[in-house]
């Protein structure tokens, strides 16, 4: 409805556009380098917000719609805000043999949030994802950049005491 | 032909086919959700499954997708064996978990492909218990009404928006279960072809909004076959009535014309038939400039003695059909009748017809259209002037992927495979016009020019082809060659132009090309665009022997007129103010005969009240030269009469010799046939109202047609008689026989089991071919001999000047067409008229985008708001053809004009429309308890 159309001027930053130009090299089409546009913002604001999603569509020559349908494809754009870290907690078979479930709980109590959801100091988003890849470390969920693997209710504590990072926990 | 069995049976089928067709050709009835005849096959929705065995001995067989199976000689398979049918009950539930079961309030229920399907697997018990996923819908614009829970998530809808008509602004969002069908936000669809959604989705995701706001089920409709009024193209439709008005306009299939889709004009613009600004009795003006309603018959003798007491001339219409304007014509006398086009569009009109009829080359129908592999469109914004051959042009682009798809042996069905293979690869679509087109996306190469230099495009096209050149042409030789070498290297190349740039060099440049690739024996199609749904036929009717306009109005200046009859024509859309007013001014009477109030008509003396398309029977003779016929949806209220009814009854009041003859339809048709040589054909357009369906009359009425007694019982509880149709072979009711019929007797189409209009695979030959009871419409113009070009018409090339512009005329598809703007959906999109100009010019003007400018044409000054293009050609300025306020520049057409900046313009304020009302209370609340209807 006209009186909720969104503002459309939002504009890429110089560095945005640099990033984009660079994988823009590489495609035959421009709308080849909409996932990678979309990850560049999203790297550069935290998440991609309508206003942002319009202005990656301009830059590409695509329409918002296109664009939107590839953004909310994927479950690692964020089209909400996000926390300051997004907490990829694996939720898939492997884990829950090793008893995910168990830490999952642990980890909503300690942020008092559930999926989709972000702590009220804006520091992390819980988010469910299917697989991380390390099945054999089971269960793991990624905090940021950093994976944190054969997770239990301790390690719960100290990775959001902020005792462990990157990795260490393996 | 391969031999396949299914269940045991052996049946013959067509090789090439998948099996989900050959079962729909088989008459077998088989699921399906996102199969579409027109879109092909992609294996979305898994309905169409069946068991295929290996061999006698397999016992066991393998579910396989009937549409993503081609058939194979001796396959052996099980359409109705408990796997298949269980596997495809299993389909409908789980696609059913999240649909809302809302069918009692749901505007497609009764005409629902989902409930049909849904009964036909005989699945009926729901074992989910769980919450349902809700989404919130969008607003998509006055046309079209979004319920997003009951979606299926079959993917037609985009489908149809983006691959097949090119829209980009409709997209599947998310994923998993989560899929949602819609914008990015709110907001009014773009493409012109949106109101197709409202038959490709198979619930009640997208539904027609202006019908959904005044509803009523389809079972409840009466409807008769009809022909669109919107442009010449000659869509085939099949309006639906309830309570005196028309509810809906949908898609009447014809092959040959407009197969499965209409645009949004066509399926939206004829709500004006229901306008608050008809005319329902005959008028008398008063002294006082009011009109007095008298009778029909003291009208028909108060006009009768208008006749006797002077001379009479008549203007008849492109818009009336061909029997009307033959019985005025035969009133006045040949030599007193003008078309009722301007001098200008006549002549460009019927330079089509003889272009058309001269040529070698076949005027195609659409669905020819689609099998071109390379376009040249020459002047034609087609996509505003005739959208649904935009939209089969589209189709045409798709040649190369056919290509591409049968050189790797796919199957042309194979529809997201081809579409893989070939992505942006398109057969040439060449563009030509003075501005941007919205088939810039197919085209290998656009360019925007003045008309003349259209022309000298057209004619140093087709000097390349026949091998020699045409000079000064400067940057555009190298297009010049592309274009020439890919119409040559084409199986079967096309050109398109027609009359909207009222050029008669344009058009003498396309039949140019043509006859250029016919003498290097091209198989060539030539399309030329005509204004108005009936431009074609009237001036066949006319065939060069009637008064110009101008002739006319000279002769009333010398008062040689006396009383000037009108038919359903607003002369003030066709020529300046002033000259109307001169002309209405040197007769003594005005009769206008219309069905909508409009200026021609509050200047008459005597007003007769017309039906309109849907409450009279006409034929229309399409751009194409195909004269279709289209017949009363219902019976006109009050004193409304269909034009030739007026007209031949005003005949016999005056005892003119022959008129007694003249009483039925298919009496002036024959005798119009018999007199003109150029319509002869017309009586082959459908079949007479002798006609009988195996002895049945063919109803209107579905035969589940609800509340015949019951809709009049306040008043009386005996069913009145039904009216009785004595000029077709239709019945005003539900009693008759609708199978069989030829296709232009089809009122509507059911099947039992299908109450979608995917029913009318049960009425074809095979999946997306011919009626079986024969197709609709008969070509009149056949190709000549040869046409001659003059090689001297070859125009002057065009110098920007640096003090005035071109004045050219730019269309708009909601807008530009005199009725459809009367349709309230329509003229919410509609707009103002406008002033279309590029930068450097607005730049010199000092204006901006919204601000008013000045146009002097002929010494008369328009004020127009500004839109900045800055793809309208170099030195021109278009103005929007048709719309309100345009009418005096009509004639400064392909002149040089003026503009400066409007003093104490207003600049028009953001319209809110009716459905975005910021205060409105949301629909889900209006009407509860406590909230007022707004």
């Amino acid at each position: 409805m006209s009186q909720q159309l969104i503002q459309s001027d939002v504009a890429l930053s110089a560095e945005e556009t640099r990033q984009i130009d660079a994988e823009l090299a590489h495609m035959p089409q421009k709308s080849g380098a909409a996932i990678d546009a979309l990850k560049i913002v999203q790297r550069h604001r935290g998440w991609v917000s309508d206003e942002s999603l319009i202005a990656i569509a301009r830059y590409l020559e695509m329409s918002p719609e296109t664009l939107e349908g590839v953004a909310t494809f994927y479950n690692l754009i964020y089209r909400k805000p996000v926390g300051k870290k997004v907490v990829l907690f694996c939720d898939s078979v492997s884990c829950w043999i090793c008893g995910c479930d168990g830490v999952k709980q642990k980890i909503t109590e300690k942020l008092g949030v559930d999926y989709g959801e972000t702590t009220a100091d804006n520091q992390y988003t819980l988010i469910p994802v299917p697989c991380l890849g390390a099945c054999d470390k089971a269960p793991v969920m990624m905090v940021g950049d950093d994976l944190h693997t054969h997770l239990d209710n301790e390690k719960i504590d100290q990775i959001f005491a902020g005792k462990l990072s990157d990795g260490e926990g393996s | 032909m391969p031999t396949i069995y299914i269940d045991g049976q052996a049946y013959e089928v067509e090789e090439g086919k998948n099996l989900l067709e050959a079962c729909l050709n088989l008459g077998l009835d088989l699921p399906y959700f996102c199969w579409h005849p027109s879109m092909g096959s992609i294996g979305s929705c898994r309905q169409c499954a069946m068991v295929q065995y290996q061999n006698e001995e397999d016992t066991r067989g393998r579910i396989v997708m009937g549409c993503m199976t081609p058939v194979t000689d001796g396959a052996r398979l099980s359409l109705k064996g408990d796997t298949a049918s269980e596997f495809r009950a299993s389909v409908i539930e789980s696609l059913m978990l999240n649909h809302p079961h809302d069918c009692p309030v749901c505007a497609e229920g009764g005409e629902c492909h989902l409930q049909d399907m849904t009964v036909m697997v005989g699945h009926r018990d729901r074992h989910y218990r769980g919450l349902k996923n809700t989404h919130r819908n969008q607003y998509l614009g006055p046309l079209i009404n979004h319920e997003m829970n009951r979606c299926i998530s079959c993917y037609r809808c985009v489908r149809f928006y983006r691959d097949y008509a090119g829209g980009t602004d409709l997209a599947a969002l998310a994923s998993h279960d989560h899929v949602y069908f819609g914008r990015h936000q709110d907001g009014v669809l773009q493409s012109e072809f949106a109101g197709n959604l409202v038959e490709v989705c198979p619930t009640g995701v997208f539904t027609d909004k202006p019908l959904v706001n005044d509803y009523s089920r389809k079972w409840d409709l009466q409807s008769a076959p009809s022909i669109c009024v919107g442009c010449a193209v000659g869509c085939n439709t099949s309006p639906g009535e309830r309570y005196g008005r028309l509810k809906r306009i949908q898609n009447r299939y014809n092959q040959q014309v407009n197969g499965y889709f209409l645009c949004d004009r066509g399926r939206f613009g004829a709500d004006f038939v229901n306008s608050e600004s008809r005319l329902n009795f005959a008028g008398v003006r008063q002294d006082d400039g009011s009109y007095q309603a008298i009778k029909a018959d003291d009208a028909l003798s108060q006009v009768a003695s208008l006749c006797q007491k002077g001379a009479v001339a008549g203007i008849g219409s492109p818009r009336a059909s061909v029997e009307a304007n033959y019985l005025l014509r035969r009133l006045v006398g040949d030599s007193h009748f003008c078309s009722g086009m301007s001098d200008v569009e006549h002549a460009l009109v019927q330079q089509v017809a003889e272009a058309l009829s001269t040529t070698r080359a076949v005027s195609p129908s659409l669905h020819q259209i689609e099998s071109a592999d390379a376009v040249l469109i020459l002047g034609e914004d087609v996509s505003n002037t005739a959208p649904r051959l935009a939209l089969a042009l589209r189709q045409s682009a798709r040649n190369k992927a056919r290509q591409m798809a049968e050189d790797m042996r796919l199957e042309p069905w194979m529809d997201a495979a081809i579409r893989n293979l070939a992505q942006n690869q398109y057969s040439p679509v060449f563009i030509a016009g003075v501005h941007e087109s919205r088939l810039e996306d197919i085209a290998a190469a656009s360019v925007s020019l003045a008309p003349d230099d259209i022309a000298r495009l057209g004619f140093a096209v087709a000097a390349e082809i026949s091998g020699s050149h045409l000079p000064g042409l400067g940057h555009l030789s190298t297009l010049v060659g592309t274009i020439a070498s890919a119409l040559k290297a084409a199986k079967k190349p096309l050109i398109v132009s027609g009359t909207s740039l009222m050029n008669s060099a344009v058009i003498e440049s396309a039949v140019a090309v043509v006859e250029a690739l016919l003498s290097e024996e091209k198989n060539t199609l030539l399309s030329l665009s005509v204004p108005e749904c009936n431009s074609m036929g009237v001036t066949l009717l006319d065939g060069g022997k009637g008064l110009g306009f101008n002739v006319l109005a000279e002769s009333a200046a010398q008062g040689d007129i006396d009383t000037l009859i009108v038919l359903e024509n607003d002369l003030y859309r066709r020529a300046p103010t002033e000259t109307v007013d001169q002309l209405l001014g040197n007769i003594k009477q005005l009769v206008v005969l219309d069905s909508l109030d409009n200026a021609t008509l509050s200047a008459s003396y005597l007003a007769l009240p017309a039906a309109t398309f849907a409450e009279s029977e006409g034929t229309f003779v399409s751009s194409e030269g195909r004269a279709q016929r289209y017949y009363p949806v219902f019976v006109a209220e009050d004193d409304r009469l269909a034009s030739w009814q007026w007209l031949s009854e005003l005949g016999q009041v005056l005892g003119l010799s022959g008129f007694d003859q003249l009483a039925h339809f298919d009496q002036v048709e024959q005798t119009c046939a018999d007199e003109i040589p150029a319509l002869s054909g017309i009586t082959a357009a459908a079949p007479d109202h002798l006609f009988r369906n195996r002895g049945l009359k063919i109803p209107r009425q579905p035969a589940r047609y609800s509340g015949r007694t019951a809709v009049r019982a306040n008043v009386s509880v005996h069913e009145p008689k039904q009216p009785v149709d004595n000029e077709s072979p239709l019945s005003f009711s539900m009693e008759g026989l609708g199978v069989g019929q030829p296709s232009s007797l089809m009122s509507y189409s059911w099947s039992p089991g299908w109450n979608s209009n995917q029913s009318i695979q049960k009425f074809q030959n095979e999946a997306g071919g011919e009626i079986k009871g024969g197709s609709s419409g008969i070509r009149l113009i056949s190709p000549g001999e040869g046409a001659k070009i003059e090689s001297l018409s070859v125009p002057d090339a065009f110098h920007p000047s640096n003090t005035d512009l071109l004045l050219v005329p730019v269309y708009r598809v909601f807008g530009s067409d005199e009725l459809s703007r009367q349709a309230p959906a329509i003229a919410e999109l509609s707009g103002d008229a406008q002033l279309v100009v590029r930068s450097e010019n607005v730049n010199k003007l000092q204006v901006a985008d919204g601000d008013g400018v000045v146009v002097v044409v002929d010494g008369s000054e328009v004020v127009l708001e500004v839109l900045v293009d800055d793809s309208i050609a170099e030195g021109c300025v278009g103005f929007t053809m048709g719309m309100p306020g345009t009418e005096s520049l009509v004639i400064g057409i392909g002149s040089m004009v003026s503009l400066r900046r409007a003093e104490n313009w207003q600049p028009r304020k953001p319209q809110l429309i009716a459905t975005d009302n910021p205060n409105a209370p949301s629909p889900d609340t209006r009407g509860q308890r406590g909230v007022p209807y707004v």
